[in-house]
């Protein structure tokens, strides 16, 4: 095992230095260090989705990512995104579709399906599902997140003509 | 949504003019989840918490020769490795056997093996460290010696006299069996036009909850109390397990469950990891947690469906079933689980196959073998999935026999919708099913006639669309049949706790769990409905041994019907005890007045007499202005249980359009139908996405799901990549629709909704697939359909 090395980057806007091993991951590094429990962990090897977070504006399996890597980066996490309300339209419309049962793969879900709305504004059902297919959920059997996100997409173009 | 009874007298308190029931309303508490904010297992950290990591066995069935752990114990920063006789002195070992399920036996299992491993997985020491990270590395310096044994594998040769004995204290690998024979069967099949014959291959699959099974368990040693958190769906029943092999008192254990990440039966046992990390705990004097990786998910969850079956049926030319007959085999693993045990699922598959249909004459034979593999319990919709392709499958395949459509056999043969009560050739008791209205009603949803068409006319371009339909019965409401009169501790009761807080507000807690299905919706549906408040102002609280009622949790599709009757039943007495008060105070008569939107009115006319939180304030602060002898009860608390029925079947129906690639061997699914009756819904959004999520796991068996063992019994697809699970990108929009026949077993008529999805759904895609392949007169009787199943069935490979 090497020594800790001293990292720097931005968290949901929050500046945080640390000294990590070279081997923690970046979602332990949340979890754990930053008690961030918002990422999730479902597989940790890169299969599930549950552990998506936005590094330099790109979504990443934070699983798949080493804390060291992000040194230098801006992390954004589902508490970010909650906070600055940058996807409330979208929570809401999960809400109300019940897009989400036990809630496990909600925050992955909710950050792939923002960075395909960001990319494309009124994405068709399969464009959806394409995007959403590195998301695992056991729960709900997708089609309700598909409806949730296709709404969403309808609201914002409805909001910007 | 059709009904096909209306009982508007029995609903009567349920019809206030702002019921939240049948109503689509928002769960509460959602935006938790949404923000990230839930509380799971695997987010509780405690002070001085240390983490466990199981070493487990690379055999499936081996000796332990030797152990050690001197040069892991030196390792900084663990705290302590602890092999499986260390453990036997904190924690007693258990069977999993059940009285009513005459002949069924397993061994003494342990919480970490002592001197044999009889599964690949099976853990052989703890080490206990101050990061996970840090116990495992430690893991890699425990030595283990092992002297390997020969590996029962195969469940088809697990009874020959030549196959090794698992536990050789049983005399031999069988670990229950039934035979059930009803009519005459054998007089029956002579009679018969034609006789078809099945071997039906059901491969093992698993539940893969997003989140790993966790758990955090805490012996604060100053009160001589241990608080287990785990993601459970039966929190009183892991408290009584933990107490008794731990040698405590069940009020010394406390099971505290708040987000669950995905349960699904997975959860409704207890694993020998979870006792070792309880024992661990008392043993070390402070707070473990263990949260499986999804190597060790896929290795100790309990995996299901392992079933070979044949079957037989009977039919005369004009579609009359003559006879079912049915030889189930299933492999178990090497222990039956604990406390449930498992054979139920061989069980069930006997007691439903043939259940929506009027033929009398029935022979079934189950046996369950032990193998060293992983252990085999129920899963959602415990033995449905099986039962349901077997009698389906047999259908379709008479109904092609005699040419007759497979829609136009069941019509035929379905029980009527007004023979009710009835019971059925495996003694099963109906009270009141709907399959001919649900049958018609999936029929026109699909537009049966134009898909036909489209597939005539497509099959001239060469392209393979199938339409399959599985009927199919539902277990859902158990009473203490289930496991009650076999002698487990598992409670078929629920109970609700129901009060006015003083400022108005309601406070219910209810022993049924939340993992998702939206239990604290309905519960706070049905008092705020009840009681006449609104449902923002209703607090629900559950999964917590200190604070709620005794009772089951949530598992066999009960907590609407047994936990929501429950809250109805409380919520009634407090809502009694309110106008009592209130009568007191406004010098009116009890039947004089009713609570609507948080306050008393005159039951006539709706003048608003006394707001809820007023009559609270002067309940809580100024009782001495009521008048003598008034003792206001503003909590009341309720439990229930079926007793006329062991169980509510509902009952239901699934339509799958799909396309084959007769090249690739692919299936796309292209749309799913779902009939369902479920009984009074309450809340129709939430019914439907249980049957959506219910119809995935059931597709995800169909198409893609498989532990695959090699032969010396080592899962070779232990993680997400290898073991496929359904996606989004390949599941078809649902279709679901309702019929309502409420049960009279309660007033508020409700039945379960969470197997109906995973029961038929296998069931409706085999048969589309086999519909698509007709013209290569092919039969496929083996899920999961892979590519490789297809082409083979094809002669490609
Ligand atoms: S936990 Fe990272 S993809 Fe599953
Ligand atoms: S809601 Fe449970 S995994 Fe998606």
């Amino acid at each position: 095992m090497t020594a800790p090395v001293a990292i720097s980057l931005s968290v949901n806007g929050e500046r945080v230095e640390a000294h990590v091993l070279p081997r923690l991951n970046l979602a332990d590094f949340l979890r754990e260090h930053l008690e961030l429990t918002g990422t999730h962990l479902g597989c940790e090897h890169g299969v599930c989705g549950a552990c998506t977070v936005r590094v330099g504006g790109e979504i990443v399996r934070s699983c798949l990512m080493l804390a060291v890597q992000a040194n230098d980066t801006a992390v954004e996490t589902i508490e970010g995104l909650s906070d600055s309300g940058e996807i409330a339209d979208l929570q809401a419309a999960f809400r109300d579709r019940n897009a989400l049962q036990c809630g496990f793969c909600t925050p992955g879900m909710l950050m792939a399906a923002q960075d395909l709305l960001r990319e494309k504004r009124m994405p068709a059902r399969d464009e959806i599902r394409e995007h959403l297919s590195g998301n695992y959920c056991r729960c709900t059997g997708y089609q309700a997140i598909i409806d949730a996100v296709e709404a969403t997409a309808r609201m914002r173009m409805e909001l910007k003509v | 949504m059709s009904s096909i009874r209306s009982n508007p007298e029995r609903l009567s308190v349920l019809d206030h003019p702002n019921s939240y029931i049948g109503r689509t309303v928002p769960r509460p508490n959602l935006d938790r989840l949404l923000q990230g904010r839930g509380s799971y297992v695997s987010d509780l950290e405690l002070p001085r918490m240390a983490h466990v990591v199981f070493l487990r066995s690379p055999h499936a069935h081996a000796k332990i020769v030797s152990i050690d752990v001197g040069a892991a114990k030196q390792i900084p920063g663990v705290i302590a490795v602890v092999t499986g006789k260390e453990l036997a002195a904190v924690i007693t070992p258990w069977v999993g056997v059940l009285s009513h399920l005459k002949g069924l036996k397993s061994a003494p299992q342990s919480a970490i093996a002592v001197d044999r491993v009889c599964w690949q997985g099976e853990a052989v020491a703890a080490i206990v460290a101050t990061s996970r990270a840090a116990a495992e590395d430690t893991a890699e310096h425990v030595v283990v010696q092992y002297e390997e044994l020969e590996a029962v594998t195969d469940m088809r040769t697990a009874l020959d006299p030549a196959t090794p004995i698992i536990h050789a204290s049983l005399g031999d690998n069988l670990a229950f069996e039934r035979i059930h024979e009803a009519g005459a069967v054998d007089q029956a099949f002579a009679e018969s036009d034609a006789v078809v014959e099945a071997d039906f291959v059901f491969g093992r699959h698993t539940g893969v909850t997003l989140e790993p099974r966790s758990v955090v368990a805490d012996w604060n040693a100053a009160e001589a109390r241990l608080t287990i958190y785990q993601g459970t769906q039966a929190p009183h029943m892991v408290q009584n397990i933990a107490a008794l092999h731990l040698g405590l008192r069940d009020s010394q254990v406390r099971v505290v469950c708040k987000d669950v990440g995905g349960s699904f039966g997975i959860k409704v046992h207890v694993y020998a990891d979870e006792m070792a990390t309880y024992a661990l705990a008392k043993l070390l004097r402070r707070p473990i947690k263990f949260v499986a990786d999804r190597v060790e998910s896929f290795n100790t969850d309990i995996h299901a469906r392992d079933h070979r079956c044949k079957g037989k049926i009977g039919v005369k030319r004009d579609g009359t079933i003559t006879a079912f007959e049915i030889d189930d085999l299933t492999g178990i693993g090497p222990y039956s689980m604990y406390p449930r045990t498992s054979a139920i699922e061989a069980n069930q598959v006997v007691n439903l196959v043939g259940g929506p249909y009027t033929n009398k004459n029935y022979r079934a034979r189950a046996r369950v073998v032990f193998q060293n593999k992983n252990v085999m319990c129920q899963y959602r919709a415990v033995g449905h999935p099986i039962a349901c392709s077997v009698t389906e499958g047999l259908i379709d395949l008479a109904a092609l026999k005699i040419g007759m459509d497979p829609v136009e056999i069941r019509r035929r043969n379905l029980i009527a919708d007004d023979a009710y009560p009835c019971a059925s050739s495996s003694g099963l008791r109906f009270e009141q099913l709907s399959h001919h209205a649900s049958l018609t009603k999936i029929v026109e949803m699909m537009d049966y006639q134009a898909l036909r068409a489209e597939q005539a006319r497509l099959r001239k371009d060469g392209i393979f669309r199938g339409i399959g339909i599985a009927s199919f019965i539902e277990v859902t409401n158990p009473s203490a049949a289930f496991y009650g009169v076999g002698g487990a501790r598992i409670s078929s009761q629920d109970g609700v706790a129901v009060r006015l807080d003083a400022q108005g507000s309601v406070i219910c807690q209810t022993s049924i769990t939340e993992q998702g299905q939206g239990s604290e919706s309905l519960t706070a549906q049905i008092v705020g409905s009840v009681l006449g408040v609104s449902m923002d102002r209703v607090r629900v609280m559950l999964g917590d041994t200190d604070m709620t009622p005794y009772g089951g949790g949530t598992w066999a599709s009960r907590g609407a019907g047994i936990g929501g009757e429950a809250a109805l039943q409380a919520t009634k007495i407090l809502r009694q005890n309110i106008l009592e008060v209130a009568a007191a105070i406004l010098q009116a008569s009890p039947a004089e007045l009713d609570i609507v939107n948080n306050g008393v009115v005159d039951a006539s006319d709706g003048t608003p007499r006394i707001d809820l939180s007023e009559l609270a304030r002067i309940v809580y602060f100024r009782p001495d202005t009521l008048p003598p002898g008034i003792r206001p009860e503003l909590m009341a608390t309720r439990h229930f249980v079926p007793r006329e029925y062991p169980f509510a079947f509902t009952n239901g129906v699934q339509a799958a359009w799909v396309e084959v690639d007769t090249d690739t061997g692919f299936v796309k699914l292209l749309r799913h139908w779902v009939v369902e009756d479920c009984g009074t819904i309450i809340n129709p959004q939430l019914v439907d996405e249980q049957i959506r999520g219910g119809v995935v796991q059931g597709l995800g068996a169909a198409l893609f799901e498989k532990c695959i063992y090699d032969d010396r019994g080592q899962l070779t697809n232990a993680n997400m990549a290898d073991y496929l699970v359904p996606m989004s990108g390949e599941m078809p929009d649902i279709d679901v629709g309702h019929v309502v026949s409420p049960t009279r077993e309660s007033e508020l008529g409700a039945k379960g909704a969470g197997e109906a999805g995973t029961a038929g759904a296998a069931a409706a895609v085999t048969n589309a697939v086999n519909d698509a392949l007709t013209p290569f007169d092919t039969i496929i009787t083996e899920i999961p359909l892979t590519p490789q199943v297809i082409l083979t069935a094809l002669g490609k490979i």
